[in-house]
């Protein structure tokens, strides 16, 4: 849905270079630039609330350009009738979010009640790109190596059981976190072609538009794609292909194939990267589309999703 | 992960299909009943590892696949009632009636709730005591027993506002269908797994002596299905025929015996129709006489007369095992997971959607 509408409204609408390059963020100059909107239910999940996934998800988006952070802008819209004592917790965690980077202007709009979900937060932020860095999610060269920072799945797992009360034996926690520091380790050590944390719409979707804007294929090993024993088995229980589960605070990085060990160290020395893994490489055949070698040792196409996965029957 | 990647060894795998390999000797065609199966088989590629003589269709196992249009409507129908909340496993929603599918009745002002489990609707109709809960019940005989439990428990707990909008069906009058049918090309079943842990098998035995074919119980990792495609090739191989246990580790001769009580006490055996395969007499659950009052179909009986299925759609070919989901003139083009013709295409157990997820490159 939300590519269509991409494809079929705003791209035709808003037709511009800087749009086109179809990244996390727009780069202008030696600027990233990048906003996000965030509707999510519940507010409050184990690990987190809005509040912290709104300031990670656009520090991210600057991250996945390779920039530094300079500041960041919260839009809140508030249903009328909030609790103050919500809104001050979330609040907190996105000040405990940011860190030293400021949350340099803002704004608040409160809607009736019943016409909103308690609050929606939008932020967008800058960031300046080093010299040198050029990150760019369509120049990904068959040879390549894809590269994940960590066990997939996890964040939209954690908030599925929450939202839909369903009880496992431990708490998943979101992995919601700011990948700055991880991508800076990375930068520091290798050339790195493509940068993109895969969130709505899992690993798969992220892959599936690199595969689209490099016009290359991708091929993933199932058995190298990290996921979490409890994470695997809830999917299991619920009929979810992990590969289409959001994440908050994962990377994928596609590197030439001399930097991917020196990357995959770089990462795993990092506190976020301890879990990093090479899941598959970059190649010349079947271009715009990802396949997958299964853990018995055959082959199948990974899809885009439409829509949302929706639990099976039995 | 314990219980899951045993059965998903690259080496056994391998070790299983010599196996498969060394034994066949000539083209067989085998029905695997289960859409969960067919998911297991694409998206592993099993199908595509496979030696040569050795076809896999895929079955009417996939509950959603096989409700009627007609069904689809009436949930529809209900949903849009300002006094019903209609609840339903997720499974159903994206399922297209012949104008709109549940989720596009809910974006249009219906009360739609997705469900995990049957007695989350029973405690959803406890906190709105002043509307009617309408549970959407589409299952083989694995869903039935959490949903005998729902209508049991609201009984227990004197709700008069739990309904359930039955949908319940059996495999074996199914396979009887198919195996009777002029052009069938079933010659060996992988049967449902998880529908024996709840019946057994002991009803599978006369199927297998009347029409003289292996019926191999299967599970459903990738392991599994191997096993069982073997077992039905070396018996089919040898000239055997009868019910083999592939899914030790589950299934009992004689099932789950209080969960078969507890069916015997909600649900009688009816008539059923099937999308695809048409009225399929004592082929579906429906509610015992002393829980009538729970039945939405006549609470809220169906206004008007049930709208035919898509004449272009050929789920039922599907089905049965005459067509694979590509042969499909529409396949990939007028009917695709976005745009679905019919539930094949669009449920996580359909073959369609299986086959246009995992291997549609290689069609």
């Amino acid at each position: 849905m939300t590519q269509m509408l991409l494809d079929k409204v705003f791209r035709p609408a808003f037709r511009n270079d800087l749009l086109e390059a179809q990244h996390d963020g727009a780069r202008i100059g030696d600027l990233a630039f990048s906003t996000d909107s965030f509707v999510v239910h519940p507010l409050f999940f184990p690990g987190g609330n809005i509040g912290s996934l709104a300031v990670h998800g656009t520090l991210n988006d600057l991250a996945m350009c390779g920039a530094k952070p300079l500041a960041l802008s919260a839009g809140f819209i508030l249903e009328e009738g909030f609790s103050m004592e919500s809104l001050w917790k979330i609040v907190c965690s996105m000040r405990d979010a940011v860190g030293d980077i400021p949350i340099a202007t803002g704004d608040t709009k409160v809607v009736d009640r019943g016409k909103g979900d308690g609050v929606y937060i939008n932020t967008s932020g800058i960031g300046v790109v080093p010299h040198g860095v050029v990150i760019d999610p369509s120049s990904a060269e068959p040879g390549d190596v894809v590269l994940v920072s960590g066990e997939i799945a996890t964040h939209g797992i954690a908030i599925l059981s929450v939202r839909e009360g369903l009880e496992f034996e431990t708490v998943l926690e979101t992995d919601s976190a700011w990948l700055g520091p991880l991508v800076d380790a990375v930068l520091q050590t290798s050339h790195v072609r493509v940068l993109r944390d895969p969130t709505r719409g899992g690993l798969a979707s992220t892959l599936h538009e690199i595969a689209v804007s490099s016009q290359v294929g991708i091929r993933l090993e199932e058995a190298a794609i990290p996921v979490r024993a409890d994470v695997r088995g809830a999917c299991e229980i619920l009929g979810l292909d992990p590969l289409y589960v959001a994440n908050e605070g994962k990377c994928l990085a596609i590197v030439p194939p001399e930097d991917a060990e020196h990357a995959l160290a770089a990462m795993r020395s990092q506190p976020l990267g301890r879990d990093a893994a090479r899941i598959g490489e970059v190649v010349a055949d079947h271009a715009g589309s990802v396949r997958l070698k299964s853990r018995i040792g055959g082959e199948r196409i990974v899809d885009l999703m439409s829509g949302e996965q929706l639990p099976r029957i039995c | 992960m314990k219980y899951i990647d045993e059965y998903r060894s690259e080496q056994d795998a391998q070790r299983l299909l010599t196996r498969i390999e060394d034994v066949v000797t000539q083209p067989w065609t085998l029905m695997e009943i289960c859409g969960g199966q067919t998911h297991t088989l694409m998206r592993s590629g099993i199908d595509r590892m496979l030696p040569e003589p050795i076809t896999l269709v895929h079955g009417p196992g996939c509950p959603v696949c096989v409700t009627p249009v007609s069904l689809i409507d009436h949930a529809i129908e209900i949903a849009r009632r300002p006094e019903t909340i209609l609840a339903s496993f997720g499974d159903m929603l994206r399922v297209p009636g012949s104008d709109c599918d549940l989720l596009s009745a809910k974006s249009g002002g219906a009360d739609v709730r997705m469900m995990y489990s049957p007695l989350d609707a029973v405690a959803l109709a406890q906190r709105n005591p002043d509307r009617s809960v309408v549970f959407f019940a589409v299952g083989f005989e694995t869903t039935a027993p959490a949903n005998a439990m729902a209508v049991r428990r609201a009984r227990d707990l004197g709700l008069t506002n739990f309904f359930l909008l039955s949908s319940h069906v059996l495999v074996p009058p199914a396979m009887e269908a198919i195996l009777s049918d002029e052009g069938n090309l079933v010659q060996g079943f992988l049967a449902a797994g998880h529908v024996c842990t709840v019946m057994g098998y002991e009803e599978y035995e006369p199927l297998a002596e009347r029409f003289r074919i292996p019926i191999t119980v299967t599970g459903f990792e990738p392991l599994d299905l191997l096993h069982g495609i073997y077992l039905t090739v070396k018996a089919l191989e040898e000239g055997r025929f009868g019910v083999e246990n592939q899914y030790k580790r589950v299934v009992q001769r004689e099932g789950n015996r209080p969960a078969r009580a507890l069916l015997d006490e909600v649900f009688t055996v009816c008539d059923r129709a099937w999308r695809g395969f048409g009225v399929i007499p004592a082929s579906g659950f429906g509610l015992a006489p002393d829980f009538k009052a729970f039945d939405a179909a006549i609470r809220f009986p169906l206004a008007g007369e049930p709208a035919p299925e898509c004449a272009e759609c050929i789920a039922g070919e599907v089905l049965r095992g005459r067509q694979k989901p590509h042969e499909c003139p529409a396949f990939g083009t007028r009917c695709t997971p976005e745009k679905p013709l019919g539930a094949p295409m669009v449920s996580s157990e359909g073959a369609c959607a299986a086959y246009y997820a995992y291997a549609r490159h290689e069609l």
